[in-house]
């Protein structure tokens, strides 16, 4: 099977004046269909340097990066715009919708910018199928002010997969939230990934990570581990154990 | 680049933020208010000068004596009337672009009908007079040319005069003393109102120019002649053979005419003019506000693009193009003032209605003036929107999503 993302020695240097900062220092990596990696390092370890490449928002110095077959050097700003519209979703930290925006205009964003043109029936289809994935078809009117954080970053989702991207990237997606609410989250990911969808997110808890098929450890700018998890988590497990520790914490009390 | 998509995002931009929406429209609200207002007050009082204007009559020109040079001692204009009724017979008879001529001799007299008086001024004109002004009858006929011929003591009376003598019924067929002398009252004028001047037009008594330089004021030359031209476009020609005729029988150089010759046209311009600057100066006033109007715009605009350095760096990142950041900014500052410009026009017709209710002011909306408002506010959200949502198209992503 072909890499959908594959990086060749990329580096990336960030040039301020008189100061040089190497951030990324040779990374080389393959990502397959299906894929659920978690990017983890110390901050400074070049690990959101190397998102913002995958996510196609910065350009490599040096090295080549194929996405889905396609060389991203000979793009222009708006190709790869068009390339992140189409073969990519986003997750952020800090869920990043649209105030006072519905759950489902936030969903429907990404189709607003897509090259093909579709009618404003399927779009709203289509961003209510998304939401419904996620489990939020109820909220769909709902404004991101009168959701919780794991609702608001459900909604950031359900945009993230309205294209039907070839990768999904999260960057500390579980960042803002509850420990409880980011197992419910890391939940949506991996029913996702059993669905077939290739997911990248950063984090910088040890015990997310596990919830992720393959771990990718950076520092100073290079990959010092990349190992398969051996020892996965399930989000549905976990969510089952903490309702029991909960109810038992409630009998006891 | 998907218009509709753009607009859809523009209008729900607006929408998330109505108070703020209406708030930086208000300068464009104001702005192209006062325009509105402003010119149709203007043109309110332009018209009024013009409706006097047209009160003169139909193609007239006017021929006025001069003054006149003595060994060196000048009189005033209608100084000495070097105007006589044969000059007046000789433009019927040799300009042919002429249709109507009526001599004018004008003195004042107190007048005596039932029993009340009344002192007023006592024109003496031809026959063709009323149809030279177009100034219709109420009541009763015009004198006619035999009257003339005959030096009848007929005379048409003003509506002021109609009320003042003859307060209780028809004047028409009733009599009136002009110096001890009786005329026939055998027709009474529509009602004319003010002039520019304030002057009440509807009081004097028309008789026979004939009548009035013998029997009333014994007046031997004219004080003007009123001449009507066959059509608009023959005025200029009329007023030259007119000029001509006048030298050659006055035996006067140009420079030194003792008669001066008027069309409607040039007294007119010269009434229009003042009008016209003045709608001028109040739409350049309201001009400056809607510059203003525009900066408000771009202040906020500038503001709501920092404001939503984020919001720009999301739609950057699911795909949006420079462009079309660019234009969702555009339209939304567009939007903004023609939205803006409606509410003013709507607002500029309202207030200059309120104008004219409150102060008894002619008001007269201009449609040039509500296209080009209109057009106007657009260009200042189109101008001011520019430089806001050029800025918001040239940031990063990266940067753009870490804003805080």
């Amino acid at each position: 099977m072909s890499a959908v993302v594959k990086l060749e020695d990329i580096h990336r240097i960030y040039d301020s004046g008189e100061v040089k900062v190497h951030a990324v220092r040779g990374v080389s990596l393959e990502l397959h269909k299906g894929e659920f990696m978690a990017v983890m390092g110390a901050s400074g370890s070049g690990k959101s340097t190397l998102m913002n490449t995958l996510g196609c928002l910065d350009r490599p110095t040096s090295g080549r990066y194929l996405l889905d077959g396609v060389d991203i050097a000979g793009l222009d700003r708006n190709e790869l715009a068009d390339l992140r519209n189409e073969k990519l979703g986003f997750v952020f930290q800090g869920f990043n919708l649209l105030s006072r925006t519905t759950a489902l205009e936030n969903v429907e964003l990404p189709m607003l910018y897509g090259r093909r043109r579709i009618s404003h029936r399927d779009m709203q289809e289509r961003a209510e199928h998304c939401l419904e994935i996620v489990g939020l078809a109820a909220r769909a009117d709902h404004f991101p002010s009168q959701l919780s954080g794991g609702q608001q970053q459900r909604v950031a989702i359900a945009r993230a997969l309205v294209n039907n991207p070839q990768v999904l990237l999260a960057d500390e997606p579980t960042g803002n939230l509850d420990s409880k609410t980011a197992v419910e989250v890391m939940g949506v990911f991996q029913k996702l990934n059993e669905q077939g969808i290739t997911i990248v997110m950063v984090t910088h808890e040890l015990d997310i990570a596990h919830y992720c098929r393959r771990n990718l450890i950076m520092r100073d700018g290079k990959v010092v581990s990349d190992v398969q998890v051996t020892d996965r988590l399930s989000a549905d497990d976990e969510l089952r154990k903490l309702h029991a520790a909960e109810a038992a914490a409630k009998l006891t009390a | 680049m998907r218009l509709r998509s753009t607009l859809t995002v523009s209008f729900r931009a607006l929408r998330r933020n109505v108070l703020r929406s209406l708030l930086t429209a208000l300068g464009i609200i104001v702005g192209v208010g006062a325009v509105i207002a402003m010119v149709s007050i203007g043109n309110g009082a332009k018209s009024v000068v013009e409706a006097q204007i047209a009160s003169l009559g139909e193609n007239v020109l006017l021929v006025f004596s001069g003054s006149f040079n003595q060994g060196g001692a000048r009189s005033g204009a209608f100084g000495a009337g070097t105007l006589t009724v044969e000059d007046a017979e000789a433009i019927k008879r040799e300009v042919t672009t002429v249709i109507g001529v009526s001599p004018e001799v004008r003195s004042s007299a107190q007048i005596l009908a039932n029993g009340l008086n009344w002192s007023t001024q006592i024109l003496g004109e031809g026959a063709d007079y009323l149809t030279i002004r177009v100034w219709p009858l109420s009541d009763g006929v015009m004198f006619s040319e035999a009257d003339v011929r005959s030096v009848g003591k007929v005379c048409v009376i003003g509506q002021t005069i109609a009320t003042q003598l003859f307060p209780d019924g028809s004047a028409v067929g009733q009599v009136l003393r002009i110096k001890a002398q009786p005329f026939k009252v055998v027709g009474v004028l529509a009602a004319k109102g003010l002039s520019v001047q304030g002057q009440d037009q509807d009081d004097l008594v028309i008789v026979p120019y004939t009548s009035a330089m013998r029997r009333v004021s014994k007046q031997t030359m004219l004080r003007s002649i009123s001449v009507q031209a066959s059509s608009p476009d023959t005025m200029t020609l009329a007023q030259n053979d007119i000029v001509a005729l006048l030298r050659q029988r006055h035996r006067t150089a140009e420079g030194s005419d003792d008669f001066t010759v008027r069309s409607q046209v040039e007294i007119a311009q010269a009434a229009t003019a003042t009008a016209d600057t003045m709608t001028g100066l109040l739409g350049a006033v309201a001009g400056v506000s809607l510059i203003v109007g525009g900066i408000g715009i771009m202040n906020i605009m500038l503001v709501s693009v920092t404001e939503r350095t984020r919001e720009i760096g999301i739609r950057l990142a699911v795909g949006a193009h420079g462009r079309e950041i660019q234009l969702q900014f555009l339209t939304e500052s567009i939007v903004l003032s023609v939205l803006g410009g409606t509410i003013g026009i709507l607002a500029g017709i309202g207030a200059s209605e309120l104008v004219s209710h409150l102060k008894g002011w002619p008001t007269l909306v201009s449609p040039t003036a509500v296209v080009v408002a209109f057009f106007f506010s657009a260009a200042v959200g189109m101008i001011f929107g520019y430089y806001p949502a050029r800025k918001a198209s040239l940031l990063d992503p990266i940067d753009a999503l870490r804003y805080e």
